[in-house]
């Protein structure tokens, strides 16, 4: 069975190159015959974690990715300790040193980097060594128990995570630096003297543009010699003054390097048989030393692997912390800036902050921040996706946590947590059971930490916090998450290609959608799957067909199912209004079919819960015989339209708000959203139907109407954006249709107004919805367009017009 | 008021005694492979508890005892893809043949055996 799979050979044992093989067995486990060579004589281990091994926070063993029986278990031969001295590209063989062989019908280049040794006299003397692999850390190691004075040239990120864990191993560390700033790649001048002083406080010394011209000494070691005739003494020097791509065999056997080993989108080398992932590789003019772009490189080089052949890697944007415990120290993108940029500037020395964010046409370019990184993450997203933050550009700089946040005691900064403490309020997840899944499972990525531990995998709003364990526990830069987001594991594409490719070309069912962009799964999961279904739906209405096995139970069955697998009803109350003949129809449904619990609900209405499945039916039937619909409680669809008593009652009302708010329900229910909506009007600025933590809220005023959009006061409170103000009820339903409507076509399945408006900025709305008049116009056309399919009383045709009965009777009684 | 509609009225009143279902030899008769929705199931209720019967793509069919191996989440409501069902309450992911769980939760609930003859659907319930 063997002869007939495909030889794979990987060339290099390390973070990219295993990642790609796993990338490889999770969507082709059985391809290849597969045979590893590495220079090394270890399995896969986790190199960015050599900085605390080497401070005495984790032993070797803690850092291991894949011991030696992963290869086993996978069946994959491993070579270890063999370096590969050749290639031959006809025959399809390589050549270890030792003389062992391997042919391949495909090769990997995995092959790293090498640090860059500087070319002075002594280079080469005992103890002069660099900070690559295990063998550098045991002679680190070694060397502090024996002497007393190291030298690190090179104050980048490398050479101060060497010289710190020098130091606590008790040595005179100095760090030699060429630059006037440390770690000048990634800090502007401000935050690396921020850093200097507080590394001199812990106990390190620096000689600045320090030009170094010999390392002295006969045999071993005994000082640096600099540009200026100075010297220092020295027992050990470390060299950490940069890497450069490993391509010494690469070029040997012809294949084009630059820099690096040159590879297209596809992380294809030349020579089409072999491909080349890593610090090893030269992509569109660059090459990555960190390992979430070479991560992606890992996964977009399986895809083609696997003969998949869809997915290219059009390069990475960076971001980096260090690793020394106690400092907090992140920066991404462009931190410096030019005449065409703008940078908004905190600094605190007092308490040791300082933050920089560099801006250009209203789009951070990259930011800077030492002491308090709680929001690095945060920005790094507005980075990526491009986001245009002129409407929060006030509170930019004070992070995202003021926005508010329920649920963890208003917590937001992991590092002040102790192991015990609870991050994930609904599945009782402490940091401390986070923290030991990462390192004793190896976990990399957010989605890894929801599977595993079911952090962050409820309600997600301490998803924030688990991405601030993960980046404290890797330490490097684990934010392996690519700039455009897959919307699932069946599919590469995201959300904004999906919908793109279903508006464009006119796909109207999911089936068509998965076929034409060639979905990696049978019939997807019961996350894309809804979602398609939403798209398909929304884009194309009246011709796109529901599908209701695409959509979750409560959807399905229109009401919500409850823990015990009974469900609640809970039908329209339209405006929050009643009357004696609806309150009695639902006081006789509770006594004619024992509804356990009869509640009022957070929402302004009566909510019949514990029902059996079985009776859903005579109760709708009952229930819309005095005239009710179905509430939509259960839907990604408007739920409640909030409204308060208004001119009609109140002495402070200027509007009749309660009308107006029947209106709004009128109008919109029944239309499906991506995420549940929620709408109030309040007939004054004392607003008691807190409009302005809806998804769409009228504030009446002597004048007219303020319309305020994006609120939300569930598991992030966030208060609406004022959007305009306006003058009749009339114009009050046409934006309000508009923005539902653009809501609907552009935000992401499960997104809902407040992180939509917070993703694409309030501009973009008032665009499109304020600003230009025949926008609105067409907007709110396509939205009462699309209403005339939808709304029918999904009630009424379940309990008496013979749609879906399957859903409501058993197959079969076996008693 | 609301009506049954008539087939399903036979349906619903479709009931097996036991003395019937054990003549049966086993193997009893639960529908017709129509009966079900294609990627969606059906519930089978038996006095030991519901058993789930699910219908994938490909029209093979499974079945399942009717209670999630993590809170007892009604299998039978949740969404049906490949082989597999993802709970409808906490989504744990099933495979319908083994009803094993996918790791890395942890879990396993009684599968049965079913075999479809000229469209029907029979269903043993003595548990694999
Ligand atoms: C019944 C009700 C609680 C009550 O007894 O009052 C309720 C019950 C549930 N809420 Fe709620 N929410 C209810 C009002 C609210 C409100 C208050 C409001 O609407 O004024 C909020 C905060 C306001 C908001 O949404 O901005 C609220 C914020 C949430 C959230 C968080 C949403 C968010 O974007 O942050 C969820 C989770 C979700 O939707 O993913 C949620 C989810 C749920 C679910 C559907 C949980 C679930 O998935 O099973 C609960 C269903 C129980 C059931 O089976 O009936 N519920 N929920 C309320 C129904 C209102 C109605 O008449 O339809
Ligand atoms: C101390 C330290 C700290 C770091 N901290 C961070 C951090 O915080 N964040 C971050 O993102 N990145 C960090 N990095 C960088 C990160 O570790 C590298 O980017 C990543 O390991 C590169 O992966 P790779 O597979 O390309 O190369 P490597 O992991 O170096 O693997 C290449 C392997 O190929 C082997 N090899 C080379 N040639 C041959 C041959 N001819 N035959 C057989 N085998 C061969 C080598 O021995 C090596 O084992 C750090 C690196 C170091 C050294
Ligand atoms: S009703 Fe809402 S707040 Fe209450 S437990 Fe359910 S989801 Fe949580
Ligand atoms: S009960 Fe099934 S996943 Fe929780």
């Amino acid at each position: 069975m063997n002869e007939t799979k495909e030889k794979l050979v990987l060339i290099g044992n390390g973070m990219a190159g295993v990642r790609a093989l796993e990338e490889l067995l999770k969507i082709e486990p059985n391809k290849y015959d597969i045979t590893v060579f590495g220079a090394e004589p270890y399995g896969n281990y986790n190199r960015i974690l050599l900085s605390p091994v080497l401070a005495g926070e984790k032993t070797v063993d803690d850092i291991m990715l894949n011991d030696e029986q992963w290869y086993v278990d996978n069946g994959i031969t491993l070579h270890k300790g063999k370096e590969i001295v050749d290639i031959d590209r006809r025959g399809r063989t390589v050549f270890a040193s030792d003389g062992t062989t391997a042919e391949y019908d495909r090769l990997l280049l995995a092959t790293g980097s090498n640090p860059f040794i500087i070319p002075v006299p002594g280079n080469d003397l005992n103890s002069v060594i660099s900070f690559r692999d295990i063998q550098d850390v045991d002679v680190m190691l070694a060397a502090s128990k024996k002497y007393k004075n190291a030298v690190v040239i090179g104050g980048g990120l490398l050479g101060l995570e060497a010289a710190n864990g020098l130091m606590l191993q008790g040595m005179h560390v100095t760090v030699v630096h060429l630059n006037d700033t440390l770690m000048e790649r990634q800090l502007d001048s401000e935050a690396g003297g921020m850093l200097r002083l507080s590394l001199e406080e812990r106990g390190l010394n620096f000689l600045m543009e320090a030009s170094t011209v010999a390392i002295l000494g006969d045999q071993h070691v005994t000082g640096v010699k600099f540009a200026d005739g100075s010297e220092i003494a020295a027992d050990l020097v470390v060299m950490a003054v940069g890497i450069k791509p490993n391509i010494a065999l690469a070029q040997k056997v012809g294949i084009h390097c630059e820099r690096g080993v040159v590879v297209n989108d596809t992380m294809q080398t030349y020579d089409p048989r072999v491909y080349a992932v890593g610090e090893c590789v030269q992509h569109r003019g660059l090459a990555y030393g960190l390992v979430a772009p070479l991560f992606e490189q890992a996964k977009v080089c399986a895809n083609h692997l696997a003969h998949m052949g869809y997915s290219r890697y059009e390069g990475s944007i960076t971001s980096t912390k260090l690793k020394v415990t106690g400092i907090d120290l992140f920066s991404a993108g462009d931190f410096i800036g030019d005449e065409s940029t703008e940078n908004i500037i905190m600094k605190d020395v007092a308490r040791g902050v300082y933050k920089k964010i560099v801006i250009k046409d209203n789009r951070i370019q990259g930011s800077v921040m030492y002491g308090d990184t709680v929001d690095g993450a945060w920005y790094f997203q507005l980075l990526r996706d491009n986001t245009d933050i002129s409407d929060i550009r006030d509170h930019l700089m004070f992070g995202q946590s003021h926005l508010g946040d329920s649920g963890h005691g208003g917590q937001n900064a992991a590092a002040a947590m102790s192991d015990e403490m609870e991050v994930c309020g609904c599945n009782g997840v402490c940091k401390g059971d986070i923290i030991t899944a990462i390192t004793k499972k190896g976990l990399f990525t957010l989605d890894d930490v929801r599977a595993h531990t079911k952090a962050s995998s409820s309600c997600g709003s301490c998803t924030g916090l688990v991405e601030q364990i993960l980046a404290s526990t890797l330490g490097g830069d684990y934010s392996a998450a690519p700039h455009s987001k897959p919307l699932c594991k069946c599919t590469d594409f995201s959300h904004d290609e999906v919908q793109a490719a279903i508006k464009e070309n006119k796909l109207t069912s999911i089936r068509e959608t998965m076929n034409y962009l060639k979905w990696k799964s049978p019939d997807g999961c019961a996350a894309c799957r809804p979602a398609l279904n939403y798209y398909v739906l929304a884009y194309h209405p009246g011709e796109a067909k529901d599908d209701p096995q695409s959509r979750y139970i409560n959807e399905r069955a229109h009401a919500n199912i409850q823990k015990d697998g009974t469900y609640s009803v809970i039908p329209r109350m339209w405006g929050g209004v009643t009357n004696s003949a609806e309150l009695r129809a639902i006081a006789d449904v509770a006594d004619k079919y024992n509804v356990p619990t009869v509640k009022v609900t957070g929402g302004q209405r009566i909510d019949l819960l514990g029902v059996k499945k079985e009776q859903l039916k005579p109760i709708w039937a009952d229930l819309n015989n005095v005239g009710f619909v179905s509430g939509h409680g259960y839907g990604k669809a408007l739920r409640t339209v909030k409204t308060c008593v208004g001119s009609e009652w109140c002495r402070f009302g200027t509007q009749d708000s309660t009308t107006l708010g029947v209106r709004l329900e009128e109008v919109t229910w029944g239309s499906w959203m991506p995420h549940k909506f929620k709408m109030a009007v309040s007939g004054c600025p004392r607003n008691c139907a807190e409009a302005t933590i809806k998804d769409f809220g009228v504030v009446c005023v002597d004048s007219g109407y303020e319309l305020h959009v994006g609120g939300n006061a569930g598991i992030k409170v966030r208060a609406t954006d004022l959007l305009c103000k306006v003058e009749t009820e009339e114009q009050v339903i046409e934006y309000s249709n508009a923005f539902v409507q653009l809501y609907r076509e552009h935000a992401h399945y499960l997104e809902r107004t407040a992180p939509w408006i917070e993703r694409v900025g309030l501009s973009y709305v008032k665009e499109h919805v304020v600003d230009n008049a025949e926008s609105r116009k067409l907007l709110s056309d396509r939205f009462l367009e699309s209403q005339k399919y939808v709304q029918k009383d999904p009630w009424a045709e379940r309990a008496s017009e013979g749609v879906q009965q399957h859903e409501f009777v058993s197959l079969m009684r076996v008693s | 008021m609301f009506f049954l509609s008539d087939k399903l009225k036979t349906k619903t009143l479709n009931t097996v005694t036991k003395e019937k279902f054990m003549s049966q030899k086993e193997w009893i008769e639960v529908g017709l492979i129509e009966d079900i929705p294609s990627l969606g199931a059906r519930v089978v209720e038996t006095s030991n508890g519901n058993v789930g019967v699910f219908r994938t793509a490909e029209d093979e069919v499974f079945a399942l005892r009717d209670s999630c191996p993590h809170k007892g989440g009604p299998l039978s409501q949740g969404i049906v893809h490949g082989k597999r069902v993802t709970c409808p309450l906490h989504n744990w992911v099933l495979e319908l043949d083994s009803g094993a769980v996918i790791a890395p939760d942890e879990g396993c609930v009684a599968s049965y055996p079913v075999k479809i003859e000229n469209g029907k659907v029979f269903l043993n319930l003595q548990a694999n």
